[in-house]
């Protein structure tokens, strides 16, 4: 039995595993050694923890717009979220833990629940919603959210936390620094995140994402998604389980929030506005909606297209934008899906005369 | 007297939101689609009008003609291309491309306009009026966008409850395949109905520079977004509805600015929408949907 079949023969669940993990483990063994060879341009090494962050983002995005079928318009408000609590916790524990490491997991761990906890008190009152209404209702959160970190202002020194919504004079702190300046974000982040962090974190997420969707938690939530007052009747608690995607799916982002604020010395709010969302949302559909292996590809390839592409400049959001249509247009108008089906019977009959008059000049 | 003036202020702001709101309410009450991108027809209008007036030299009341003419065009290409091949599709698939068109706007005015600011002049050619010995100011471009909402507002209701188009989208929001069996043509109607949103976008495009004078390619995604709140307010389908809610977000955002924060302001509106999805999702004037198996 070849490897071909053999693999042809494995359930879902572990060919999901084998490629997605296989193809995250085999890049970074190809780029790891790369980059610390210095192989590679520094505009790429200096892309790969963003890139991390960003299949992170994708992959927990397409837990709720692939998995649980619902649009969510604010997911850079729990990677804000993250990124935020990740660069204050940082920068407290600068001192008290010497191991960068150390701080970097705890930074990460802290921005994941603070995001979790966000998602679980946006998501109990949205989640009664579906559609149209949920999907501009996240949005509303996530400009919510961007405004508040925007009028933050979070200091230090050597009594502990200060904290106002004023500014920075009136934090009352005697020496100490400024962690979080209004509408400038967070500032004088020392940079810990490294890429060997992003690989892990990827694989952490590919680990959560997988056994959640093919565990009975996930077939529930497939079953909401394809027919929800179907799925009600058979006795599937609809709010529990949008729950648990909406949760799982904002504490990844906030891990990663966590992650990408502390690869930067500075990060602003405005950093996290609708357009990320969007990005991320453009990496989701153009991977493939509820298909994670689709997914790590679209975000590498799409992070780093404008890198490649110097040229296309300003032309990359056009054509992010004309791409999301002509993807949605193929795959769910009627007439787009008769051309593509017989585009790929003819394709195939060539193939198959090509292939017969091989066979043909053999014997 | 600067509760007054706030009062107007707010009034005015509500007046543009209505009128994007009444184009919104419209086209979901008929397409059921949230039609993501007519907060960026909104600033195309606006952009035609100001090239119009600035390099052509066309007089204020044509350009916005003009305005009208092109969003009207864009309006119905846009649902000819890229919404009507997903007339059957599910709603996540219509929204993602809506989200799309309303990218493309915005990156297409980015290449073709640039991302200076252009400082719009007003199209309003009135002087500002002055009250209590100049403790109150009014400016026209306030009063002429409440006049115009309200004008808008009775003309749609007049259009929707007597004209013949009116009756069909009547007949199409309510159940599109019997509109069809009747021989209402429904795609016609749609069209209809998008360009009729857009039209109203171009003239909201107009006010809402000649009140706040700076144009860029992002500038109406926010008020496109806050009269979508507008329309959940009031009640999504409904046209007075779209108009009060239109106003009372306007006065809530105004007011929220002067007295809370101006910074917040944004959030204080978004709370608004969050808190009226939860607690009357039907809006103010909305009328109960049932779900059918």
């Amino acid at each position: 039995m070849s490897i071909a079949s053999k693999y042809k023969g494995l359930s879902k669940y572990a060919r999901t595993n084998i490629k997605t993990y296989g193809l995250v483990i085999i890049l970074f063994a190809v780029l790891y050694p790369l980059s610390n060879a210095g192989l590679v341009s520094y505009s790429i090494t200096g892309q790969l923890v963003p890139i991390c962050t960003y299949i992170v983002m994708a992959i927990s995005l397409n837990l709720t717009v692939g998995i649980l079928g619902e649009l969510s318009l604010g997911h850079a408000g729990f990677m804000s979220i993250g990124a935020f609590t990740g660069a204050i916790l940082s920068a407290s524990l600068q001192d008290k833990v010497g191991s960068d490491p150390v701080i970097l997991l705890l930074a990460i761990i802290a921005g994941g629940i603070l995001a979790g906890i966000a998602g679980c008190l946006i998501g109990i009152p949205v989640l009664r919603l579906s559609g149209d209404y949920l999907a501009i209702v996240t949005l509303a959160f996530g400009e919510i959210i961007k405004n508040i970190i925007n009028c933050l202002y979070v200091g230090i020194d050597s009594k502990g936390l200060h904290i106002n919504m004023k500014d920075a004079a009136s934090l009352g702190m005697k020496g100490g620094r400024i962690i979080l300046n209004g509408p400038q974000g967070a500032v004088g982040i020392t940079k810990i995140a490294s890429f060997t962090a992003g690989f892990i974190l990827i694989l952490f997420t590919l680990f959560i994402v997988i056994n959640l969707i093919y565990s009975r938690s996930g077939r529930a939530i497939t079953a909401i998604r394809d027919n929800r007052i179907a799925a009600e009747s058979v006795g599937i608690s609809i709010t529990k389980y949008k729950l648990i995607a909406f949760i799982t799916s904002a504490a990844l982002a906030g891990m990663a929030g966590a992650l990408y604020a502390l690869n930067f010395s500075a990060v602003a709010a405005e950093k996290f506005n609708f357009n990320t969302s969007i990005l991320i949302l453009v990496f989701v559909v153009l991977g493939g909606m509820g298909n994670i292996f689709g997914t790590i590809i679209a975000t590498a390839l799409l992070y780093m297209l404008p890198e490649l592409l110097r040229d296309v400049g300003d032309f990359r959001m056009l054509i992010y934008a004309i791409l999301l249509i002509a993807v949605m247009l193929l795959t769910n108008s009627s007439k787009a899906k008769l051309i593509l089906e017989n585009a790929k019977l003819k394709l195939r009959s060539i193939f198959r005369k090509n292939n017969d008059g091989e066979v043909g000049s053999n014997g | 007297m600067t509760l007054i003036s706030n009062l107007i202020n707010g009034i005015s702001l509500g007046s543009v939101y209505a009128i994007i709101a009444l184009g919104y309410t419209m086209v979901y009450g008929i397409a059921k689609m949230l039609n993501f991108a007519q907060g960026d027809v909104i600033m195309v209008g606006a952009y035609i009008s100001y090239i119009c007036t600035t390099s052509l030299g066309v007089p204020a009341l044509i350009s916005i003609l003009i305005s009208m003419a092109v969003c009207t065009i864009l309006g119905i290409m846009i649902e000819g291309l890229a919404y009507r091949p997903l007339r059957k599709a599910s709603s996540l698939a219509v929204l993602i491309t809506a989200i799309g068109v309303s990218y493309f706007l915005q990156n297409a005015a980015l290449i073709i306009w640039g991302s200076t600011p252009r400082a719009f002049t007003s199209v309003v050619p009135f002087k500002s009026i002055s009250l209590f010995d100049g403790q109150l100011t009014i400016t026209p471009e306030s009063l002429v966008t409440i006049a115009a909402c309200v004008v808008i507002m009775v003309f749609l209701t007049l259009f929707t409850k007597k004209g013949k188009m009116g009756k069909a989208m009547r007949a199409v929001s309510e159940d599109k395949d019997a509109a069809l069996l009747m021989g209402i043509n429904t795609n016609r109607t749609i069209s209809m109905t998008f360009a009729i949103g857009s039209a109203l976008a171009a003239i909201a495009g107009v006010l809402l520079c000649s009140a706040y004078p700076v144009l860029i390619p992002t500038t109406g995604s926010m008020p496109g977004i806050k009269a979508f709140t507008a329309a959940v307010f009031g009640g999504i389908g409904s046209i007075p509805g779209a108009m009060i809610g239109g106003i009372l977000l306007g006065i809530i955002e105004i007011f929220g600015r002067a007295y809370i924060s101006t910074q917040l302001s944004d959030a204080i509106v978004f709370s608004v929408l969050i808190i009226v999805l939860l607690v009357k999702p039907t809006g103010l004037l909305g009328k109960k949907i049932t779900e059918k198996v």
